[in-house]
């Protein structure tokens, strides 16, 4: 059971080594539930307090915002439409690197991912609870925002399901749910181990509640194996689904640079991209904290930059091919669109994109950079910098319309900027009790793709 | 029904591998037992046939309640546009259906999620937060990682003195009968 012996002819398994130093099912289940046993360090009180800090700025400037109204914002007739939506589109990115990890490369039997997939997935809740947010707080009298709903109502209206922004309800909701719900039914049998381990009353009461009395029975872990294959099913088509909705927000409108059939694809991509980037930066974050180099290896760090390299690369594609077909299309409009993106009032805006998104994750090709931890940390924060200036470059399309005569420019105010820094407060609040509370690997996934879980290991059978 | 009914006591036994579980799993149905289970840290591979299980119903509640989404948001968009609230936009017909795809389908989704999540738990029993196989203090092994197999006192072949043998016979180690309640 806990014998050390690492078969290197077994072939089968030679390539999933991919977690270093020979853990054995006791040592998996040791390491991952000491750091939720243990009184974190000091480190984690100050980035907690910092958290909590910045959560705290952030629900009292809403609280401002819905006494005040969206005026506090930097909005001007032009540009309806501000970092609100931008900070939207952006949290909503950040979610979908963690349902590919844990839906899509789950059904892939891509074993690398089991060291990831709990922290990617937790990640994901995060950045949808902040994305929720933004729309929350951007229709301004926010008591009517149950109107969204299809709820009978004395006025007899329904919502109009023909609007993107309703879909978007729909489509971020249905995401949101399904994770919540994919990432419990992970935790559960995980659960129960820190059930079976804690010594505290309030450790036994609440693991023991949460864990659902789990007893480990292959009568049980029939039925969970298939509620969670199908869980990851059916978050698959979200992948591409989510963020193509979010992505007809803009390419339904007839805005020059908005209405375009790219943005679909586009918008998934840089949503991946964005994704692995964040998983990437708080993965290598948790690890030096919590001592954890066996368990996010180099190896599982070099195949997200893999990831990180191709949709970086499509996103550098999309970036060019609409601006051909901007040229193609002979619209002048279209044209001007494009070349005031690049050349016009928000050139630095447009070149800070091209710089963090297409010319930083090249660097990816060479092995020197894709090993090397503080590049990897370095280009996984220029992404995510990147990748919230794509959004903002996308909407600020807006500030030059039709008209030049109601042409504007937009500056935030310092609620813009302080609700967006508020949010990311938000995120690392909850993702550091995460870390603190609950097994942030998940420990039965761990063990089932080791070498000794096979029963055929060792010719024992 | 679990909450009302006494639960029954069991006997478990302690397995070294996951290659002996699968191995004893064989062997215990084989030997006809019916109500026994084997548990382990990790779902293993091969144990469901092992144990000769039936397939697991999931498939069937899940798509049930796909089709409830679907259907049930087909009808909502149907008569929301048809007859509830008619809105002409771009002049469209009133049910322009490849509009409302994207409601419709997120509806499947959630309502199919609903039917993994809580078809699951309602197959499994769970929430069940007492069973008295929790009694045994060696058992807590099974979600660190421990490989037991338990029979309860309900099965049809139980007596104490013969599934304490036949386990120690299959390899069962540290056997251990626990009460019921």
């Amino acid at each position: 059971m806990s014998s050390n012996n690492k078969d290197l002819t077994d072939l089968k398994f030679q390539d999933e080594l991919l977690f270093a130093g020979n853990p054995t099912f006791g040592s998996v289940t040791e390491d991952v539930s000491k750091v939720v046993e243990t009184k974190p360090g000091q480190l984690w009180y100050v980035l907690f307090g910092i958290s909590v800090s910045l959560t705290l700025m952030l629900f009292s400037m809403i609280g401002y915002l819905f006494w005040e109204g969206t005026g506090i914002w930097g909005l001007n007739n032009p540009v309806g439409w501000g970092w609100a939506i931008v900070n939207f589109v952006f949290w909503v990115g950040i979610g979908h690197a963690g349902t590919l990890i844990s839906a899509v490369l789950f059904l892939l039997r891509q074993r690398w991912r089991t060291s990831i997939n709990r922290f990617a997935e937790a990640m994901t809740i995060f950045a949808v609870i902040c994305a929720l947010l933004f729309p929350t707080i951007h229709v301004g009298r926010v008591w009517l925002l149950y109107w969204v709903l299809p709820l009978p109502n004395q006025m007899e209206m329904w919502p109009n399901f023909r609007s993107p922004l309703l879909w978007d309800t729909f489509a971020v909701g249905t995401y949101f749910t399904c994770s919540l719900l994919f990432w419990y039914v992970g935790l559960i049998p995980d659960l129960a181990t820190l059930r079976d381990r804690a010594k505290d009353k309030w450790g036994k009461l609440l693991y023991g509640i949460f864990s659902l009395g789990w007893r480990g029975g292959n009568r049980q872990w029939q039925h969970y194996e298939l509620a969670y294959l199908v869980l990851a099913g059916i978050s698959t088509p979200l992948v591409l689904s989510v963020h193509s909705i979010v992505s007809t927000d803009f390419a339904t409108s007839l805005v020059p640079g908005w209405h375009t059939t790219i943005f679909p694809p586009y918008f998934v991509a840089g949503a991946i991209f964005s994704g692995f980037a964040m998983v990437m930066t708080l993965a290598l974050i948790a690890r030096k904290v919590y001592n954890l180099e066996h368990i996010f290896t180099p190896k599982v760090l070099e195949r997200m930059s893999w990831v990180m390299l191709l949709t970086g690369s499509m996103v550098g594609y999309a970036y060019s091919m609409e601006f051909f077909i901007a040229w193609y299309s002979g619209n002048e409009y279209e044209r001007f669109a494009f070349i005031n993106r690049a050349f016009g009032p928000y050139a630095w805006a447009y070149w800070i994109m091209i710089t963090c998104n297409v010319i930083s994750p090249q660097l990816f090709w060479f092995k020197k950079f894709r090993t090397s931890i503080p590049i990897l940390f370095i280009i996984s924060i220029v992404v995510n910098i990147g990748m919230w200036f794509e959004r903002f470059v996308i909407v600020m399309t807006l500030s030059r319309d039709y008209l030049p005569s109601s042409w504007d420019y937009y500056s935030p105010t310092i609620y813009d900027i302080g609700i967006f820094i508020g949010s990311f407060g938000l995120l690392f609040t909850l993702f550091l009790l995460f870390l603190r509370f609950l097994p942030m690997v998940a420990m039965a996934e761990v063990k089932g793709v080791l070498p000794e879980a096979d029963p055929h290991h060792g010719g024992s059978h | 029904m679990g909450i009302f009914k006494k639960l029954p006591g069991l006997t478990i036994a302690e397995f070294d591998s996951t290659g002996s579980l699968l191995h004893a799993a064989e062997k215990m149905a084989e030997a006809g037992y019916e109500k026994y289970d084997c548990h382990s840290p990790f779902p293993i591979h091969g144990m469901d046939k092992a144990m000769r299980l039936k397939r697991s119903p999931m498939g069937y509640i899940i798509g049930t309640m796909g089709t409830i989404g679907m259907t049930g948001m087909i009808a909502l968009t149907y008569w929301t546009n048809t007859y509830g609230y008619p809105m002409v936009i771009s002049g469209k017909p009133a049910f322009s259906w490849q509009a409302f795809i994207p409601v419709i389908f997120a509806i499947s989704i959630l309502l199919s999620a609903f039917g993994a999540f809580f078809g699951m738990l309602a197959l499994n029993k769970l929430p069940q937060l007492f069973n008295p196989i929790f009694g045994s203090d060696n058992f807590a092994k099974v979600t660190n990682d421990g490989f037991f197999v338990s029979v309860e006192a309900n099965d049809p072949k139980y007596d104490e003195g013969n599934v304490k043998s036949f386990l120690e016979s299959i390899g069962g180690k540290n056997v251990e009968v626990v009460k019921g309640e």
